[in-house]
């Protein structure tokens, strides 16, 4: 695990490039920051500077090179390095509400971005006029799109939404793509389609994060009324929710076909498992703290405390995990959606953690399946031995 | 300044209730649950059986009911079931519950709190207490988010 701590303000949302030598992130304010590692620093090279409100989404599409950052001042700008500058290019989303969150495709023909205006734009390049189209998905949304994802066939998109809803969407545009195959969540797919909604009925949060896993067959999501929820679309609609014990969850990824990584107001990246009969359980968490020393408090240091803080004990306010504020983002570093080794993420604290798969917590999930096969239940829970 | 000051009409219009984005939520009619059985638990307490008084009243939640009578009637029946429990007994009345089970009782502790009374505070923090070494923060969070409440 290797903290880095860019600057005091949170980081809104981050991007890296295709090779992890570049990161682009917002310091929540109008602009965008590249920074490029060199050495075991990071050291900014390039300042976006075109947005007029709080950038909310940034997506760098790995082989086209092309950075989309949308924000609250209703605009998105696709940016293209030419000459060593970044230029950008306005894209007219049509909406009258804050763009909330954008997400290049897999092809990266096309992007999508969530709004608060209850719809989600999708936007394709026309070449004849040069420039960018929208095509809105408006129905059923019916409050804010908190956060928008990919399926592998670049035409199904999940978007989860303060109405407390996940749904499955076809963005299919016959403009740039031929028409999909059948999948597990459908086969006729025109644009705008819902082809699954899961969510409300009672309970329900808003929905912070949906996930694919990699082949496309689940989704996975996490809301605000702290639970974590994974769909398997093959396996009929019947989603597998876990209610954790902890604050929400803000983002969740998959990270293998079988496994999920979340974080979010705990400040703590959070392991869960999907076992093949669909069924959810929390593996562990991630960040484990040191076992805190009492030590001696020198007599300086006392009467630092006293001038200070008007008390001579030793309260340390700083949290026991490595951020120190929720985590908003969580991101994969090395390795792909069916295989990550490192993922990475980003807060409200400003800094930016790589977090590393030792082998021995890949020996624990797989001490924990052999165990489930042996009928002993999903509840054990693991400890990672450090 | 605006000549037309002396009426306040207006102000007693809810404008939200023109809104035409107005969200509406999803009513689920169909499981209309009428709260847990007020005579049997009584009986149960009588004679001293408070866990089965506790699990019976913790079923049958008016979750889905707009009647405020049903809802209120059902809180007064949990809340004379947790009141009749001593303070050693919570802690496997608690860990006798499944994960609901422990959102539904943290629901209705905190629709205990709502009005404090003498006898209640003290018991009531007591429940709270323990369903929050199970159920953790994860559970609150569920009472303040949820749609449906008891």
């Amino acid at each position: 695990m290797s903290l880095h701590q860019f600057l005091l303000e949170p980081i809104t949302c981050h991007a890296w490039n295709r090779d992890r030598t570049q990161i682009a992130i917002s310091p929540n304010n109008h602009e965008v920051h590249i920074y490029q590692k060199s050495g075991n620093q990071w050291v900014k090279s390039h300042e976006l500077k075109e947005h007029n409100g709080h950038i909310t989404g940034i997506d760098w599409a790995p082989k086209s090179d092309r950075i989309v950052t949308c924000g609250a001042d209703r605009n998105a700008y696709v940016w293209s390095l030419k000459d060593g500058v970044w230029k950008p290019t306005l894209v007219i989303l049509r909406i009258n509400r804050a763009a909330t969150f954008v997400k290049w495709s897999p092809l990266e023909n096309k992007f999508a971005v969530g709004s608060g205006a209850r719809l989600i734009s999708v936007c394709y390049f026309e070449s004849d006029n040069d420039w960018w189209v929208s095509k809105h998905i408006k129905k059923p949304i019916r409050s804010t799109v908190l956060s928008l994802d990919w399926h592998p066939n670049n035409v199904l998109l999940a978007a989860g939404s303060c109405d407390f809803k996940c749904r499955v969407f076809s963005a299919y545009i016959k403009e740039v793509e031929e028409k999909p195959g059948p999948t597990p969540w459908g086969s006729k797919m025109p644009f705008g389609a819902v082809l699954a909604e899961f969510g409300g009925a009672g309970g329900g949060g808003w929905v912070h994060s949906v996930s694919f896993s990699s082949s496309g067959n689940r989704l996975a999501w996490v809301s605000h009324d702290s639970t974590v929820t994974v769909v398997d679309g093959t396996k009929g609609s019947t989603p597998s929710q876990l209610k954790t014990e902890f604050l929400p969850l803000l983002s969740v990824l998959f990270i293998s076909e079988n496994s999920v990584v979340a974080a979010g107001h705990d400040c703590c990246p959070m392991l869960f498992r999907c076992d093949d009969g669909g069924s959810l359980t929390f593996v562990s968490k991630l960040d484990l703290p040191k076992a805190s020393i009492t030590r001696n408090i020198s007599a300086m240091e006392r009467f630092r405390n006293m001038d200070k803080r008007a008390t001579t004990e030793d309260r340390n306010t700083a949290l026991e995990t490595l951020h120190q504020n929720s985590i908003t983002q969580v991101s994969i570093y090395e390795g792909d959606q069916s295989d990550c080794r490192k993922f990475c993420t980003t807060g409200i604290d400003g800094a930016m953690t790589i977090w590393d798969f030792k082998q021995n917590v890949i020996n624990d999930i797989h001490w924990n399946e052999m165990l489930t096969r042996g009928q002993h239940g999903p509840q054990l829970k693991t400890r990672l031995s450090q | 300044m605006a000549k037309n000051t002396l009426s306040s009409r207006f102000r007693k219009l809810d404008i939200d209730e023109f809104d035409e984005n107005k969200f509406i939520d999803d009513h689920d009619e169909a499981v209309d649950n009428q709260g847990p059985d007020g005579t049997e638990i009584e009986n149960l307490i009588r004679i001293g059986d408070t866990m089965t008084a506790f699990h019976l009243a913790l079923r049958n939640p008016p979750l889905n009911t707009k009647n405020p009578a049903v809802k209120e009637r059902a809180l007064a029946i949990v809340l004379r079931v947790l009141t009749s429990f001593k303070s050693s007994d919570i802690e496997p009345a608690v860990k006798s519950l499944d994960r609901s089970g422990v959102d539904l009782l943290m629901k209705y502790i905190y629709r205990g709190f709502e009005k404090p009374s003498d006898n209640s505070s003290a018991i009531l923090l007591q429940w709270h207490e323990k369903a929050f070494a199970v159920g953790g923060l994860g559970s609150i969070v569920r009472v303040l988010t949820a749609r449906k409440t008891v």
